[in-house]
């Protein structure tokens, strides 16, 4: 029976339906959603084993096979990223814990962090359009109650664009979905898939996945990145740390999804496109990573940064491209949550979010200081650490294809990470103490604790890359070949 | 049929995307209610109005429309209300706290 695909979505959103009558219940909350979690982490991966072992699964749901019904569908790529995204909240929740103050956990913060991740696990295992603009609206709507949550001014101010500019994309896209139902009458992924190949990617066809090309980028941050810095700056820093990690990488899987199953026939149009798009996000992200003084807008950009660099993967499409994006992805869901709890811890402790109103921090925070350290190399793709494996397996795909102006974007723009990182880590890290030994606020062993626990697996990754290798070349391989995924759906 | 439809749903796109240029809040909030409108519109005429019957097998022949944009339809709505209703009160907390709906208010210092 596949009905174990159903697992990850399924057990947050039921858990968090549970939470909802448990609201006097603080610490049962806590660790339910902890527990819950990290059984989320298991059972998924014994769902990456089995596929694995049997093949791309899937799941009709009410027994309609497909075209017909709705459907899940587990390969490498999805599963890769369902493990990784419950590992990421799992650390998020646990800093969460210690740091997001009694009067948040009261209104039902738990609840709200599991429905997010319901709708994440479900936009990465969904099978069908539709499906995926369902799982997208749960996923944002939970992000746009925790963006808004505590209701402080800031947040409101930032979360009304936040919602504007969500609501206008999530049209775009169901006007897309319209215009391809109209054109090809079904909405089963694989089916599409099928049609397109057999009718070939007519004009209009190709005009459709321009539109969603837009949807995606306006998600994912591709290029159509602006609303992203205020947004992910504004709320409290275990929320800001799982949007930084999961929100942008839902719509980069949906991108890939999309324009290496569906559209993948006229690369000279939309992978052009979508190269030019990530030079500009790269550039952009880069000028903003620099310009700031705010520690929260420089570890938003850096965001920006990494969406560009794994849509050049995207852009280059071959198989080595794709194992350095799908790598990529991986590394950049951890480092990125490490970094933005580091951030918020880091501005918790100084009291501002200004570069200039910190310094001196190692001092009295020395494992702090050094995990930054650690987050620092592994974004700019230093060797034993996590980033060093997709930076050359893009750089080598690169290099085969002849795509010298991605590559060396790309590669600059590492050292923009560095340098803006480097930045914060001297100004804030080093110099004079500010506060004397009596007035330094105690940094908790519970809020280092997640920091550690990524900051171990961003080594592991680096260290041990063969370890999901077999993983990782599957899924490319899927992505290169939609005929597997295409086979898998329509096999009885 | 489908050009007066197509006609109406790009006058509710018109209206919408005025609305929504607009500084404040609650006529964006409007804005995208219409907006996801004429998605509908567009979801119910890409369907096509072929057909006569329910779509039921087996009771009423085989000419019935299709069903597939009705659920679609169906389930945006409810997916836009829960939206829009949520923005609604969110933005009334803010007209609360910060005395204002008035976007180029709200929007503030960058660096706040």
């Amino acid at each position: 029976m596949n009905n174990i695909i159903v697992f990850p979505m399924i057990l947050p959103v039921l858990t968090a339906i549970l939470l909802v009558f448990f609201r006097k219940h603080i610490i049962l909350q806590r660790w339910i959603s902890v527990l819950v979690m990290t059984a989320n982490i298991v059972v998924s991966i014994v769902i990456l084993l089995r596929v694995q072992a049997e093949g791309i699964l899937r799941l009709d749901f009410g027994g309609w096979e497909p075209p017909f019904g709705i459907l899940f569908v587990a390969d490498s790529f999805s599963m890769l990223l369902v493990v990784t995204t419950n590992i990421v909240t799992v650390a998020c929740l646990i800093y969460a814990m210690f740091s997001v103050g009694k009067e948040y956990e009261y209104m039902f913060f738990y609840s709200f962090v599991l429905f997010l991740v319901g709708g994440v696990n479900a936009s990465f295992l969904t099978g069908d359009l539709f499906n995926l603009f369902v799982s997208f609206e749960v996923m944002l709507l939970s992000s746009y109650a925790l963006i808004a949550f505590g209701g402080k001014k800031i947040q409101l101010k930032k979360s009304i664009p936040y919602i504007a500019i969500n609501v206008v994309s999530s049209w775009i896209f169901l006007v897309a979905i319209a215009y391809l139902y109209g054109t090809l009458g079904t909405l089963n992924l694989a089916h599409l898939s099928q049609l397109i190949a057999e009718n070939g990617q007519t004009p209009l066809v190709t005009v459709i996945s321009i539109l969603f090309l837009i949807v995606f980028g306006l998600k994912s941050g591709l290029l159509l990145y602006q609303w992203l810095p205020a947004s992910y700056s504004a709320p409290p820093t275990a929320i800001a740390a799982l949007f930084g990690a999961l929100l942008t990488k839902v719509g980069i899987y949906a991108m890939f999804r999309m324009f290496t199953l569906l559209f993948y026939h006229e690369p000279q149009i939309t992978h052009t496109l979508i190269g030019v798009m990530a030079a500009l996000t790269l550039i952009g992200g880069s000028i903003g990573a620099i310009a700031s003084n705010d520690l929260r807008y420089i570890v938003s950009y850096n965001v920006v940064i990494a969406v560009g660099f794994i849509f050049v993967g995207l852009a280059i499409g071959t198989q080595v491209a794709f194992e350095g994006s799908i790598y990529y992805i991986i590394h950049d869901m951890i480092v990125k949550a490490l970094l933005f709890l580091i951030a918020g811890t880091m501005i918790t402790l100084s009291g501002s979010p200004k570069m200039n109103r910190m310094s001196g921090l190692i001092r009295n925070y020395p494992i702090l200081g050094w995990l930054f350290f650690v987050v620092m190399l592994a974004l700019a793709g230093i060797p034993p650490l996590s980033g060093f494996i997709g930076k050359v397996l893009l750089g080598q795909a690169a290099i085969e294809t002849g795509a010298y102006v991605l590559l060396a974007l790309s590669f600059i723009s590492a050292l923009f990470v560095l340098y803006s990182l480097l930045r914060v880590f001297m100004d804030c890290f080093w110099g004079e103490t500010m506060l004397s030994e009596e007035e330094e606020p105690p940094l908790r062993k519970g809020i280092l604790f997640p920091l550690i626990m990524l900051g171990v697996l961003t080594f592991a990754l680096g260290l041990a890359p063969e370890s999901i290798a077999s993983f990782v070349i599957d899924a490319s391989d899927t992505l290169m070949n939609p005929s597997i995924y295409i086979d898998a759906i329509f096999q009885k | 049929m489908e050009t007066l439809m197509i006609i109406l749903s790009g006058v509710l796109v018109t209206v919408a995307t005025y609305l929504i240029l607009s500084k404040n809040a609650i006529r964006i909030i409007l804005g995208t209610a219409l907006l996801t409108h004429a998605s509908h519109l567009l979801l119910m005429t890409m369907g096509g109005f072929g057909g006569t019957n329910v779509p039921i097998i087996g009771e009423t022949g085989t000419d019935y429309v299709d069903p597939i944009p009705q659920a679609l339809i169906l389930t945006s709505i409810v997916i836009s209300f829960g939206v829009t209703s949520f923005f609604l009160v969110l933005t009334y907390r803010t007209y609360e706290e910060l005395g204002s709906d008035d976007m180029y208010v709200l929007r503030g210092r960058r660096n706040e």
